[in-house]
Parts: structure tokens; sequence; C-alpha cells
């Protein structure tokens, strides 16, 4: 296996103080290897959201570090995290976040054209192609649907060929055919060009695109899955609900 | 419901904050306006009050207002008097004017607006036991080298009691050096408002502004105990000779302050215009911001409704909200009002206007006004939005994005044009016809054009916002291009923050355009009708001692010197002015007859201009019969009509000697020299005669010009100091907006940071979203400016102002400046975006 694409050592993070003290994540290990698919799955305040944060520039440890390549991120100041985000890091959130005032095609180009660089046309091309919205691309976000929407956001987190791309449960908000579609667009861009994709998710079907899955509970990586199917998932799932249970 | 609003209300700081604002600004400046006004009004009968006798004796038919005048009552009459039923103390007095005191710089104290007066040193109180002007320091003058100040007067030019003093006269004695020996001052509290006063004893005061006569100007009986200011003016008329009157204390108080306060009228009606424009632009700001966060609402809104408040509620809810916000926000203007109360009595001092003794008045209706626009604009400026809100289905809340229903884009064009029409129809009665109060006319055109613009402003700034966006994508790159989008994104929005900014620069650029034409008329007037080689006169328009003329006639290279004299004169109850000249100098200063001759112009005649002729239907060998001079009335045969000539700057001219004879003094108001060919180094001998006379100038036609220019100048910068402060409340209507903007956009920004938008491109978006919306309101304004001005123009041209005149220079830095007050009003929006939390900002709602 190659370098890993990111990693993190000695990962903790807590919030609040006192009584009302919470420990989202506790000294958490994890490498995550490059031209991977990765799901991070668990309950609701299993962390998994927090560690992805810290994991993309957007959130700052307590302990530990984070490495994106060879870079610390703990030890960068915010221009140089601007920079690593803008050129290191791709997003895709739930909630599709486009810019409303921008057509598709300038939403996706926007991360170059914030940097003042060009997109490598031929990339462009073959994203483009990919994201398949044809006409649509001179159109506003108002007047796509949400998948459409969420496959211009997964064409911007693309288009700068990021080291790693981050995927904060991109399919929350659709239904299940364009969820499909936004998968399946993220598998392909993972087994044909070798991206490198992270994805917070607690649908096991969506965790059944990725190549590996990391369970995380109570701030603690709990299991882990390779190549997984749906059935699996559930299975380990059903089984850390049980523990959290106590039964 | 009242509990959800008051908590949603608390629960949002910033929002409360913003829109308290908005309402503070309007409020501050209708309350600082209207108390100011007040103040102005009842200042100076208080003034008056504490500077006459209970009783006071002067020349008949002088009453107030005809200035200066060498007509006395002799010393006889004091004794006469004393034995009056009834009187304490019998005082004369004498007073004159044009007395300057020249401080240790040579520069003069005061000057301009409130009087220079000299006169004698009296320990008589004022009516009503009010103790007066009473020494404070040292002792009374004595001899004729010996003065003293008022305390003000003396702490101004920096004098010290027993150093040798600088005054500087109209009489014949043009320059005095007396010694400082005493100060008076009010001990009970008063001001004299700005105007000087040295006063010397009583036999020197004489000899330096009467002439040696033992007379007095006017005399002050007081009143015994019990023996009220009637009775004793009764008693007093009874022994009073020919030619004089009695009038009491209170009325000439009174007639004192309502002369002055006629001189100032404009002033106040100058504030309540301003207090108006204020509240315009003050209601544009609250009803934007009230737009703005109740669409922000919208969505808490339909949920309520969706809950099951009735759309009554949710309206309620706004208003109850809104009313609470306004009274806050009404109150808090108030308190802000005095301060600015305050601060335009600190800018009166300045030119002159000193009310720094008086105290502010606080009228009750000042209040009731300021709640009254505080609370009803923002009530009404909330129900507007809200009303749209309460169309929104409930089940719209449950989604991402809330459009509000907007009134038809082509009903507001309608209506917009519909107003501008209106609006220019009211300009055009109120300038070309003689509609009863034409100024309010006017003004109200102005007003409704102004808010048709705005109304019709989002459709008419596409263009512009297009073309900016365009320029900015170009420029700019990506960062241009959101920006440009980001005004366009809601042109409504946009286009009403600019209207503030617009309204201002609208009438900071009429105001422009007329000070212009003005001067540029001005020039025009002096370049065509300038005589002679030289002008003297005095810097503040006062008349100067008439040595001065006769030793300019000494200097080596001047041919001839040609006096001037103004005199103020009253019939049919209007003041109007009279230039006296020599008959022998008409020819010298270009006079064209039109009707008769030159040579029938002899004492006791008047030439009349062509205007005032038609006006008055003179025509040459009429009697022309002036109710008022110093010395009552006065008939003058009318020799002969002018044309008109702007080296006489009145519209009748009778001699020297016929002024003279009415009791005028013989001080003259301005000199034009005539040199002969040798003019090298004649300036600086002509500057040598008046070089301890800094009250007067010499200058040729250049700076003549200049002089003439300098008035107009002061008026349009004074004028602009006063809308600087709409410039204010504009700049902060966009910072409001911007403000709004970003936090609306919270999450948008916080993707935009997410995917490696610097601090620094956020900063550099939202400046330029400001400057877009600030240009935008200057260019509206220029344009809209120019229009105004250019109508004002064209409605005046009759009156002495046909030059039309651009100040194009003046108008670039205008929208120069619009690019600065859009970068600074960036300032805080973008340091607030800056620093938000990019991962709490994209999990925002």
């Amino acid at each position: 296996m190659s370098n890993p694409a990111a990693r993190v050592v000695g990962l903790t993070k807590t919030y609040g103080t006192g009584e009302a003290r919470i420990v989202a994540l506790d000294d958490v290990d994890l490498e995550l290897a490059a031209g991977e698919f990765t799901a991070v799955m668990g309950p609701s305040g299993s962390g998994k959201s927090t560690l992805m944060h810290c994991c993309a520039a957007l959130d700052t440890a307590d302990e530990g570090s984070v490495f994106v390549g060879d870079q610390d991120l703990t030890k960068l100041k915010d221009k140089e995290l601007t920079r690593l985000r803008r050129d290191q890091i791709g997003f895709v959130f739930q909630s599709y976040n486009l810019v409303p005032t921008l057509t598709a095609q300038e939403n996706i180009v926007l991360p170059l054209a914030i940097a003042g660089r060009k997109p490598d046309a031929a990339w462009y091309d073959e994203v483009i192609a990919t994201v398949g919205l044809g006409d649509r691309l001179t159109h506003k976000p108002n007047e796509l649907s949400g998948g459409q929407q969420q496959r211009v956001a997964v064409a911007r987190a693309l288009v700068s060929r990021p080291t790693i791309v981050f995927a904060d449960e991109p399919t929350g908000n659709l239904d299940s055919r364009s969820g499909a579609e936004v998968l399946e667009l993220l598998r392909s861009s993972v087994s044909d060009h070798g991206q490198t994709v992270v994805m917070v998710t607690h649908d096991p079907v969506a965790a059944s695109y990725t190549d590996r899955v990391v369970f995380l509970a109570d701030g603690r990586i709990v299991d882990e899955v390779r190549a997984p199917d749906r059935d699996q998932v559930l299975e380990i799932m059903a089984r850390m609900t049980a523990v959290a249970d106590g039964v | 419901m009242l509990k959800a609003t008051i908590k949603s209300l608390l629960g949002r700081k910033l929002r409360l904050l913003m829109s308290t604002f908005a309402i503070v600004l309007g409020v501050a400046f209708v309350g600082g306006s209207l108390i100011f006004s007040d103040t102005l009004g009842r200042s100076f009968t208080a003034l008056f009050a504490s500077t006459v006798g209970d009783v006071v004796v002067r020349p008949a038919g002088a009453g107030a207002g005809l200035g200066a005048s060498t007509v006395t009552i002799p010393a006889s009459v004091v004794d006469d008097l004393e034995s009056v039923p009834g009187a304490a103390r019998v005082d004369g007095n004498v007073t004159a004017f044009g007395v300057y005191v020249v401080d240790k710089d040579n520069k003069v104290v005061g000057g301009q607006g409130p009087p220079a007066i000299g006169g004698n040193y009296s320990d008589a109180p004022a009516g009503h036991d009010l103790p007066g002007l009473a020494l404070t320091e040292g002792r009374p003058p004595r001899g004729p080298d010996e003065v003293v100040f008022d305390a003000k007067t003396a702490q101004r030019s920096g004098y010290f009691i027993g150093e040798k003093v600088h005054i500087v006269t109209s009489s014949d004695q043009a320059l005095l050096t007396p010694k400082l020996v005493g100060i008076l001052d009010f001990p009970e509290g008063g001001s004299l408002n700005g105007a000087t006063f040295a006063a010397f004893d009583t036999s020197t005061a004489q000899d330096l502004f009467l002439e040696g006569e033992d007379a007095f100007t006017d005399i002050w009986v007081t009143a015994d105990d019990g023996v009220s200011q009637t009775e004793l003016r009764d008693a007093v008329s009874e022994r009073l000779p020919d030619g004089t009157e009695a009038v009491t204390g209170d009325t000439a108080a009174d007639e004192a302050a309502s002369d002055l306060l006629e001189a100032i009228s404009f002033l106040r009606t100058f504030l309540l215009i301003f207090a108006g424009i204020s509240l315009v632009v003050g209601a544009f700001l609250i009803v934007n911001t009230f737009s703005i966060l109740v669409a922000q609402r919208s969505r808490e809104l339909a949920l309520l409704r969706a809950l099951g408040a009735s759309k009554r509620q949710v309206t309620r809810s706004v208003l109850v909200e809104a009313f609470l916000v306004g009274v806050v926000g009404s109150t808090l203007g108030l308190g802000l009002g005095v301060l600015l109360a305050m601060g335009i009595r600190a800018l009166f001092a300045n030119f002159g206007l000193d009310l720094t003794g008086q105290a502010l008045i606080f009228a009750p209706r000042t209040v009731l006004a300021c709640y009254v626009v505080g609370v009803l604009v923002t009530m009404a400026a909330a129900w507007l939005p809200a009303r749209r809100t309460t169309r929104i289905a409930p089940v719209q809340a449950l989604r991402d994005d809330i459009a509000l229903p907007e009134t038809s884009i082509h009903r507001r064009l309608l209506l917009g044009l519909v107003g501008i029409g209106v609006g220019a129809a009211a300009m055009g009665a109120g300038l070309f016809t003689d509609v009863p109060r034409g100024g309010w006319v006017l003004g109200l055109g102005i007003l409704v054009v102004l808010l048709g613009v705005t109304a019709v402003s989002p459709v008419v700034s596409r263009p512009f916002l297009a073309a900016a966006q365009g320029t900015y994508r170009r420029v700019f790159g990506t960062v241009g291009n959101l920006a440009g989008q980001n005004s366009l994104r809601n042109p409504r929005r946009t286009t009403a923050t600019a209207s503030a900014l617009m309204i201002g620069l609208a009438l900071a650029c009429t105001m422009a355009i007329l000070g212009d034409s003005a001067k540029a008329s001005v020039d025009e007037a002096v370049e065509e009708n300038f005589v002679g080689d030289y002008v003297v006169s005095s810097v503040f328009g006062e008349p100067f001692s008439p040595t001065i003329a006769t030793k300019m006639a000494e200097v080596e290279g001047i041919d001839r010197v040609v006096r001037q004299r103004w005199a103020q004169a009253e019939r049919d109850g209007d003041f109007f002015g009279i230039a006296g000249i020599d008959p022998a100098d008409t020819e010298f200063l270009g006079i064209r007859m039109v009707q008769g001759t030159l040579a029938d112009f002899t004492d006791g005649s008047v030439l009349v201009d062509e205007g005032w002729a038609e006006d008055e239907g003179l025509s040459v060998g009429d009697t022309y019969t002036v109710e008022k001079t110093p010395k009552g009335e006065l008939e003058l045969r009318v020799a002969g009509i002018y044309a008109e000539n702007p080296v006489i700057f009145f519209p009748t001219v009778t001699t020297l000697e016929t002024l003279k004879q009415q009791g005028y003094p013989t001080s003259d108001n301005a000199l034009i020299l005539d040199a002969g060919p040798d003019t090298v180094g004649l300036q600086g001998r002509l500057d040598a005669v008046v070089k301890d006379l800094p009250i007067v100038t010499v200058k040729d036609q250049a700076a003549f010009a200049d002089e003439q220019r300098a008035p107009i100048d002061q008026l349009v910068l004074m004028i602009f100091a006063l809308l600087g402060l709409a410039l204010v409340i504009a700049v902060l209507g966009i910072v409001n907006t911007l403000a709004l903007s970003v936090i609306e956009r919270t999450r948008e920004v916080g993707l935009l940071r997410a995917i490696g938008l610097s601090r620094g491109q956020l900063r550099l978006m939202i400046t330029l979203e400001s400057v877009v919306i600030a240009v935008l309101g200057a260019v509206l304004g220029v344009v809209l400016g120019i229009c105004f001005g250019i109508a004002m123009m064209y409605a005046v041209r009759d009156e002495g102002l046909e030059v039309i005149s651009l100040p194009w220079a003046q108008l670039a830095v205008f929208l120069a400046a619009s690019v600065v007050v859009g970068v600074l009003a960036a300032v805080f929006p973008s340091r607030r975006a800056g620093r938000l939390d990019v991962l709490r900002a994209i999990a925002t709602e």
C-alpha cells in the first residue's frame, strides 16, 4: 500500500467543560489509504462528524496530530489551512451548499477560480461527463433537483483533483435513486481515477459502496470491515446498538 | 404570543441592535434639529432682557433694524428725567457699531454675524432688577486711554488687565490703543451671543462716537420698587422733547429679539428642512432594515403559522416587536438628539453665533415628535413585510429556501413613474407659478420625485448592476463575480440601501450646482462691471473709518478715490438698501441712465434702477417717500432711472450728503481706487495704509472676485456639513444591510471559506458589494442633483444669477468619495464575516 492520503495520530477532541464535558474523540488513530473509498459509521454522537471535520481542517484537535499528505494540520495557521482546503481537500455536504447566485458550471469550477487556476481541460471534461448534467450546466442551483445539485457538489469536490474528498452524509437529503447516482459517482472517482474519498454516513446501503468501513462509538474506533456488504454492516451496527443498550 | 415575541426579540441581540440603531439615528436627527431650533427661538429673547433698562428713551422712529445712526438725545434730557416720579435713576448710553477688537496676532475678534459694539461704561442695572452687564474684575475706565471689555471678548482676544489693546473703529479715529483696565460680565448668567463689547468712560465714548457732542444714543430709566415699566414709561413720555420716544424694556427687548430672529429665521427653516431630510433618510434605513429582518424571520413566522397561529397573530407579533424596538430606539434617539443639538450649537459657535451660554430647550412637542416618528415609522416599516410573510404557505416553513412574495415589479415601476411625474409637476408649479407657499410645493415635489426614483430604481438600476458585475468579473475574477452576483441577488434591497445615499447626494449636488452657478454669476458680474483698479472694503461688509479714503487719496500713484456708503431704510414695512455716492463719481462708476440725466442728481434726489422703478411704479420727477430713516421720514425726488449695475449693490442711489443729513454715520462701506499709469509697488503702498486695520483690505479685480465668492463657498460648505450627517446615516444604512446580508448568508460564507476562499478574498467580496451599492447611490444622486440644480437655476435666472455652471470636478469628487464610502461601510461587516467559524457557519440553518 502506498503512503496514506491522510492519517490521525492520538486525536482527542472535547467539547464543554466540567459536568457538561463531552469527549467527542478519544485518542483516535486512523490511516486513510490513498485511492480508497472509506466510510465512517457510528451512532449519533459517536464522533464521526468531528473526526471528519478535524481531518478536513474545519475543526482543530485538542491533542494529537492530523496529517493530510505530509502536512501536519495542527501546525498550520489559518492562511495555510485555507490554502490546504482549497488545494488538497474537496467537500460534499449533506445540504449541497452550492452558491445560489452561480450557475452549476460556475459552482463546479469555483475552488479553482478562487485559487486563480484554470481547470485541466481533459479532466474537467471528464468530470462534467461523469456528472451527467448535460444542458443543465448553465442553470442556477434552484433550477436543479436535489440529486442534480448534489452531483454538482461532487463535481466541485473532484475538479481540483484534491488529495482527499470528504463527504458528510452526501445522500442524507436524497431519495434512494438520486442517492445511488451520487454514490456511483463517488465510487467511480475512486475506481477509475484513484481519488481518495472518505464518507460519513449511517446508511448501510451507502456504506456498501465503499472499500472499507470504520465504526466509531463514544469517540473510539470499535470495528472495521473491508469490502463490506450491506448485511455485514447491518449486523455490526446491530451489535453496536446492543452493546450500547447493555443487552 | 406576546411572550414568544419578546423571547424572539431578546434571542437575537444583533438583530435587535441593528434595527434599533436605524431608529436611533433617524429620531436623533429629528430631535436634534427641533431642540436646536427651539433653542434658537428662545435664547435671543432671554439675551435682550438683560441688555435693556426698565424704560428706554430713544430717538423717535428709530426702532430697530436700521442699524447705526448719528441721531442723538441731548444730555440735558437725562437731568430732566431724574425728577420723574417713580424713576430711581437715569443713565445715558452711547452705543456704536463697527468697533472691532483686534487680537495680538492682528486678527479681528468675532466679526461675522454678531455685531462689534463700542460704547460708554455704565453701572446701570437692566430692567426688572436684572444685574445686566457689570464689572467683575478691575475698575471702570477713566479718561481717553482706558477701556473695559466683556469677559468673552477679553478671553478671545487674549488681552489681560493692564495691557495695551488694539481697537479699530469706523469713526474718524480709525485706530485706538487704550489700556484694558476692567472686565464686564453677567453676574447671574447670560451671554452676548458672540457680540463683542468695548466700553470707555462716557466723555471718551462721546468724543469717539458722537463727534464730541454731549449727548447719548439712548437713555435707560430705572424704576423705583413697585413701579411698573408701563407706569414709568407713561411718566417719562410726558417730559420728553420732540423727536424722542420712550418704550418699556420689554418692548425694546422684544423688538430687538424679533429683528434678530427674523435675520436668522432662515436658519430655523433650514434646520427643519434638514430634520425632514433626516427623517426621510432615516425612514428608509428603518424600512430597509425591517424588510430584511422580517424576511430572515419568515421561516420562523411560517413555523408559527404551521403550529396554528393566525395571520393576525403573526402580524401582531411583528408589530409588537416593532413597537418595542421603536420605543427603545426613540428613547435612545432622543438622547442622541440632545447630543446632536449640542454639536450643532458648537458648529454655530464656530460661525460666530455663540449660544454656548444658553440652555437647550426641550419642548414637549420635540419628545412627542420623536416618539411618533420613531414608533410609527418603525411599525409601518415592519407591517409591510409582515403582511407579505403571512402570505407564505405554512408548509414552506419546512423547506430550505423561502421566497417572500413580492409586489409586482410592474406595479412598482408604474407607481414610481407616476410619482416622478407628479413630483416633477409639483416642482414645476413651485418654481414657475405663483402657487401659495411655493417653497413647500417645491420641496414636496423634490421629495416625491426622490421616492418615485427609489420605487423605480430596482428596474432602472439593473443595467448598472449588471455592468458592475461584468466589470468586477473582468477585474477581480471569481471574487468580483460573486460580489456582483450578490448585488444583483436582491435588487430591491441593493437599491433601497443605495437610496439613502442617493437622497443625500442629490441634495449635495443641487447645492454644489447652485453654489457654482452663483459664483460664476459673480465672476461674470465682476468682470463686466469692475471699474477702477482697486476696491477697498471691509472683510465683513461693515462700514469703516472715512479717514482711510483720505489717506488712500494721498498715496502716490492714486488718481481718484470713490466712496460708497450703504444705508438701511424702511418703506411699507420692508427694509431696503440705499447706496450713497458723490454725484461727481457717477460717470466713473459707469452708471448708464435710461431716463433722466445725471446732471439732475443732486442732494435730496435719488436714482433708481430699472427693476426697482418698475416694481415701485416710479418715473423721473416723482417724489419717493421713505418712511423710516434715523431722522424719520425722507422725501426724495427721482432724478433718473439707470440700467442695473452690479458695482452699485443697492437698487437706489442718493448722495453722500443726503445720507449724512438724514442721520446716517459718515463711515464708508467701499472705496474704488483709480490708479495712474505707474502701478509699480502700488499695492504695497496701499496695504501699508491699512496695515493696522485688519477689518479693511485692498483688492484688485481678481482678489475682489475671490472675496465676493467666499461667502457663497462658506454657505455651501455649511450646507455640506449638515448634509454630511445625512451621509453618515446613509453609510450606516449600507453597514446595516451588509451586516444583515452576511448573517443571512452565513452558510454560504462558511461554504466559500470551506472550499478555500481566504479571509482577504472574503473581505474583498463584501467590500466590492458595498462599493456597488455606494456608487449606485452616488450615480443616481448626482444625476438627480444635476436635474434639480438646473431646474432651480432656471427658476432663479431672473434674479441676477444668469449663469448655469456645473462643477464637474466636484461632482467627480462625489463619485470618487462614494467609492471610499463603500469601502468604509464594508469594514465592519467584512471583518465580522471573516471571523465566522467555518464549521458553525456551514451548520447554520
